[in-house]
């Protein structure tokens, strides 16, 4: 007879609550009409209807997904198609290249924001969108390649070669038999690719130009100068497309794990 | 043959990103932290080692120690959090693992910055924090926690915490069970069977674990600027400072080369000690 012990459950639980107490703080001032924060002042939604007037905040926002979205459609081409490509080769230059690539996951971000800043100057590129582009597609490719080719490995091969041996190009065969496979793979890559990308500030800071906002770097220097409730609405409504998205993305799983 | 050049195209994109925006960077990093700096802004390519001397300064060493001492503080607060929580979360049922798994990812893709904000809601004088210990009568004044070092660990411990959790949950994951209770059956207390079995066992999870935290925590710089005020100066701090206001990139790169290096020398001894290429729970 196995007891059933209390404590892990309890611990759990506590731990959980913690993780969660600085959130839900954010979302309950965000509704509090009060500007100082730690004043309740009554239910408002001045924040909401602030943080909507604001400008440079919804230009931000419009860039930073201009951004998360280009680098992860590049990022799916790149990784996807690599992945699948050094499946069916076997040299020593892709077990190299696929650690490098892998390699932007596990530096600390800041060397890469600062090889990136270097290496852009010294290329002479223009720094703005395209530098923060070509920045960010380095590190959403490991998602990418990571997920693909674990998928890959797990894939049944008698289905492909049933296409092959029934006369079917290599093309064909990887659009009708290979590509819908991969899609779950594909779709969580994105999903966590576009969160990091959203999220970033440590590379962005360094290789954004002066005519672009970042949502992030908006939030950063907001954090650091003055604190007005209107991060707290903003939070709020990142936080609930947070929810969204990982809900989306456990939807996505179960449909694969269904397959 | 012809099929040979199908597949050659498909691998030619991410090996063409892989060698410019990754290894060219990391060469050309490593040559410029041995280059002298141009006047005003930009290099010079004059060889020379003062970059790396500078780092021997009392001022940039005593940065280093300060960072490393945070870093070696949050890791240890998270593995004593983080461990139990994966190790436990590892024996829950299906369905409270898959509801828990959304209880952590939820935070862990939450914009990093969001979830500073609410540390800054709690820790500011008369903040959340000092309201309820102040009600509760457990203190008197307000304790002034923002810009501390307490508040600069915690926001540290909190951003970084979930890497760990992932990283030892999945180990537990794909622990054998039976080892476990054959070690019960042969008679060892439940302590002796956790140290004997348990622990070796998701020994990976910890140390990738630790990779995944101690590295990030010299780096993320802009924790400590939030949390910290001016009074906690990470390396990660200082190579930024470097590139915005000191424009001194070759120093910034120096900094950068020795933290790449102790980063390599963590995954290698990963590797060694556990014979595996993967760094577990990373994705």
């Amino acid at each position: 007879m196995k007891k059933k012990r209390k404590f892990p459950y309890i611990y759990i639980g506590l731990v959980t609550i913690l993780m969660y107490i600085p959130i839900i703080v954010t979302v309950v001032y965000s509704f509090n009409a009060s500007k100082i924060s730690s004043v309740w002042g009554g239910f408002s939604l001045t924040w909401y209807e602030a943080l909507w007037k604001d400008r440079e905040i919804k230009e931000a926002l419009w860039n930073s997904i201009v951004l998360a979205l280009s680098s992860c459609t590049l990022a799916v081409f790149i990784g996807t198609l690599g992945a699948v490509g050094m499946s069916k080769t076997t040299s020593k230059f892709n077990d190299l290249i696929s650690y490098l690539a892998t390699l932007p996951l596990m530096i600390p971000e800041i060397i890469l924001g600062m090889v990136f800043l270097a290496l852009f100057s010294a290329m002479g590129l223009p720094f703005g969108m395209p530098t923060l582009i070509l920045a960010h597609t380095t590190f959403c490719i490991p998602y990418l390649f990571i997920m693909v080719s674990a998928r890959l490995i797990g894939m049944d091969k008698s289905l492909e070669e049933a296409a092959r041996d029934l006369g079917a190009t290599q093309v064909r065969t990887f659009f009708d038999i290979i590509l819908p496979q991969l899609v779950p793979a594909i779709l969580s890559g994105v999903l966590l690719s576009f969160a990091m990308s959203f999220d970033d500030v440590v590379i962005s800071i360094f290789v954004t130009g002066p005519k672009v906002n970042l949502l992030p770097i908006k939030i950063y220097t907001k954090l650091k100068t003055g604190i007005t409730p209107e991060i707290n609405a903003l939070a709020t409504i990142m936080l609930a497309v947070t929810i969204l998205f990982v809900l989306l993305s456990r939807l996505i799983g179960r449909k694969s794990a269904n397959q | 043959m012809k099929r040979k050049k199908w597949i050659i195209a498909t691998m030619l994109p991410i090996y063409l990103f892989t060698i410019l925006f990754v290894i060219c960077p990391m060469i050309y990093m490593v040559v410029l932290s041995f280059m002298s700096r141009a006047e005003v802004w930009g290099v010079v390519s004059v060889f020379t080692l003062d970059n790396y001397r500078k780092i021997l300064e009392p001022l940039y060493l005593n940065t280093f120690r300060e960072s490393l001492q945070l870093a070696f503080t949050s890791t240890a607060v998270i593995i004593l959090i983080g461990y139990p929580f994966g190790y436990y979360m590892g024996q829950l049922n299906e369905k409270w693992k898959k509801r828990m798994m959304l209880l952590i990812m939820i935070p862990f893709w939450t914009s990093s910055l969001i979830r500073l904000y609410g540390w800054i809601i709690m820790f500011r004088s008369n903040g959340v924090l000092d309201m309820v210990l102040m009600g509760l009568g457990i203190t008197e004044k307000p304790l002034k926690l923002l810009y501390s070092y307490p508040a600069v660990a915690t926001g540290m411990v909190y951003a970084l915490l979930p890497f760990m959790i992932l990283s030892v949950y999945s180990s537990v994951e794909k622990m054998d069970w039976n080892l476990v209770e054959a070690a019960r059956d042969l008679g060892a207390s439940g302590m002796k069977a956790f140290w004997t079995v348990t622990f070796p066992l998701t020994l990976p999870g910890l140390f990738s674990g630790i990779i995944l935290t101690f590295i990030p925590s010299m780096g993320l710089f802009f924790i400590a600027d939030i949390l910290g005020g001016n009074k906690i100066v990470l390396v990660g701090s200082v190579i930024q400072e470097q590139l915005t206001k000191g424009r001194n990139l070759p120093f910034a790169a120096a900094l950068s080369v020795i933290l790449m290096v102790l980063t390599s020398l963590l995954i290698r001894l990963y590797r060694k000690l556990f014979h595996t290429k993967e760094i577990e729970g990373l994705v």
